[in-house]
């Protein structure tokens, strides 16, 4: 999922500050699992700006996802009561709704930071950069292009310590990770496959099924 | 006799190091090179080493084959992608250079900008199949160079790796660079003979020339330092306790680089001496040696 933590108040009120009638949205989806934007997170904010901005008037709503069209629409009918919207979706469903109403500013109030999971209660790591082209059947099910702080497709640097990355002592070397999946699974072969460089995807990323076109056409 | 020529006769080669300062001011460097030119094969010339801006290592190495030195021009892959490394790599050998190390590079956060954007496009394994490609006449995508270099590429490796994960891993990049044109490699800093001789012998067959690395322990601080922050270096606390009691600290010093060069002597095919401003000190070190 996409994981996200939320702007410091000052720049949220910052942002807020030309506004006064808000509507806060939640998200239903990635923002509720890491706590960062969902009912309850919006409940919270909703709490702290009302107590914070006397003469402010924030309204409260979450959607299932903010990134999908039938969800969002089910705001048409409210956004015309405010001078903003406040979401505590991702940068996606922030995009995502403020395409949807052009004429309303839509503010983020979270920072999105990476797709992710839970390592344990708190602690959130990142997985995957969607790079385009997954290489995981071949690394032990774990990503160099994420977890190694370089990136690096053809083995470690030279700079782990104690197993540890040399960018911080809290991440693990991916590389070292790799060698004890790879071991355990009986794959090291896949350590001394020919070099590759990786072929950067270009972005905004842009996928057309034309299977799925043509059904639509139908 | 060039770098080339010094490492294909099989003599015992000594390369020295030099970096870099933050600014214009390349006096110090070029005197510290002078005392060293002619007792070394060539000076390695780092590249912003531990990832902290400064002057670049291509303009030092023209410098010093102005001088008569042949420079072995340090090339990370950390700051620029395979477009600016093939292109600097053209211009490095129009200015003179023949010897190029690749190396992957320490990251941005270790260094005096550590919110610069990463590049790390290519890798230490796949600049050197690019500097063979350009040896070759084309670039990476195909491209017929007009015009193309002969470089001699080079690389590194960690013999101390500290765990089995780590030294298996290191000696897979290890065969994976031979096989992508390394013809030499310069070692981290090694101060436990016993080790490097193991590591030696587990790299038994590989088909290239390794110059053993030589820190000069300049304190006790600065090994335990290493120690603790610089992965792959083990001082061993005999040495940290022979420093700490000497009188001499720079004789002991230098004692040490000598016992370690002339136990590489028969281990190895020649060493990579790092003296981090202690440069003045490799020619009486050398002399030992012979002695």
């Amino acid at each position: 999922m996409i994981i996200a933590d939320q702007k410091p108040l000052s720049e949220i009120q910052d942002m807020l500050a030309p506004y006064r009638k808000i509507l806060l949205v939640g998200c239903g989806t990635c923002m509720t699992f890491c706590s960062a934007g969902g009912r309850e997170e919006v409940a919270t904010l909703a709490g702290t700006l009302l107590s914070e901005n006397k003469d402010m008037t924030v309204d409260k709503m979450t959607i299932p996802q903010q990134c999908a069209v039938k969800f969002i629409d089910r705001l048409a009918d409210k956004v015309g009561n405010y001078e903003a919207i406040l979401s505590m979706a991702c940068g996606n469903g922030v995009q995502a709704v403020a395409n949807r109403f052009p004429e309303k500013p839509v503010l983020p109030a979270l920072n999105t930071q990476f797709i992710g999971v839970e390592k344990e209660p708190g602690i959130w790591t990142e997985s995957c950069m969607a790079c385009g082209d997954c290489i995981l059947w071949r690394t032990g099910g774990i990503c160099p292009i994420t977890r190694c702080a370089k990136s690096l497709l053809n083995g470690p640097c030279g700079g782990a310590s104690g197993g540890k990355c040399e960018v911080s002592k809290d991440r693990p070397c991916a590389w070292q990770e790799i060698y004890h999946a790879l071991k355990r699974l009986n794959m090291l072969h896949y350590l001394k496959e020919k070099p590759r460089v990786k072929d950067w995807p270009i972005h905004p990323g842009r996928i057309v099924r034309e299977d799925l076109r043509e059904v639509e056409a139908a | 006799m060039s770098f080339r020529e010094a490492l294909e006769s099989g003599k015992f080669v000594v390369t020295a190091e030099v970096g870099p300062d933050k600014g214009t001011d390349i006096e110090h460097l070029l005197k510290d090179a002078d005392i060293v030119k002619n007792r070394v094969d060539a000076i390695n010339v780092t590249d912003l080493q531990s990832s902290v801006m400064r002057l670049g290592s291509m303009a030092v190495c023209h410098l010093l084959v102005d001088r008569g030195i042949d420079p072995i021009f340090q090339v990370t892959c950390r700051d620029r992608n395979r477009l600016a490394l093939q292109s600097d790599l053209l211009s490095a050998w129009v200015l003179g250079v023949r010897n190029v190390l690749a190396l992957t590079g320490d990251h941005p956060t270790l260094g005096d900008h550590p919110q610069a954007k990463p590049v790390f496009d290519l890798d230490s394994v796949t600049l050197l199949e690019v500097i063979r490609k350009l040896n070759s006449g084309s670039d990476m995508a195909g491209n017929e160079l007009r015009g193309a270099p002969e470089f001699l590429p080079g690389a590194v490796v960690n013999p101390g790796a500290d765990n089995e994960a780590a030294l298996e891993l290191q000696i897979m990049k290890m065969e994976k660079k031979i096989e992508a044109g390394a013809r030499f490699f310069q070692t981290q800093g090694v101060y436990d003979l016993d080790a490097f001789e193991k590591f030696m012998k587990r790299i038994e067959g590989f088909h290239t020339k390794v110059l053993g690395g030589i820190i000069l322990l300049k304190s006790v601080g600065m090994a335990r330092y290493m120690n603790r922050n610089v992965a792959g270096v083990f001082v061993p606390e005999t040495l940290i306790q022979e420093l700490k009691t000497a009188e001499d600290k720079a004789r002991v010093s230098i004692n040490i680089a000598v016992r370690l060069i002339k136990g590489m002597k028969d281990l190895c095919d020649g060493v990579h001496i790092m003296a981090l401003g202690w440069e003045s000190k490799i020619p009486s070190i050398l002399d030992a040696v012979k002695e």
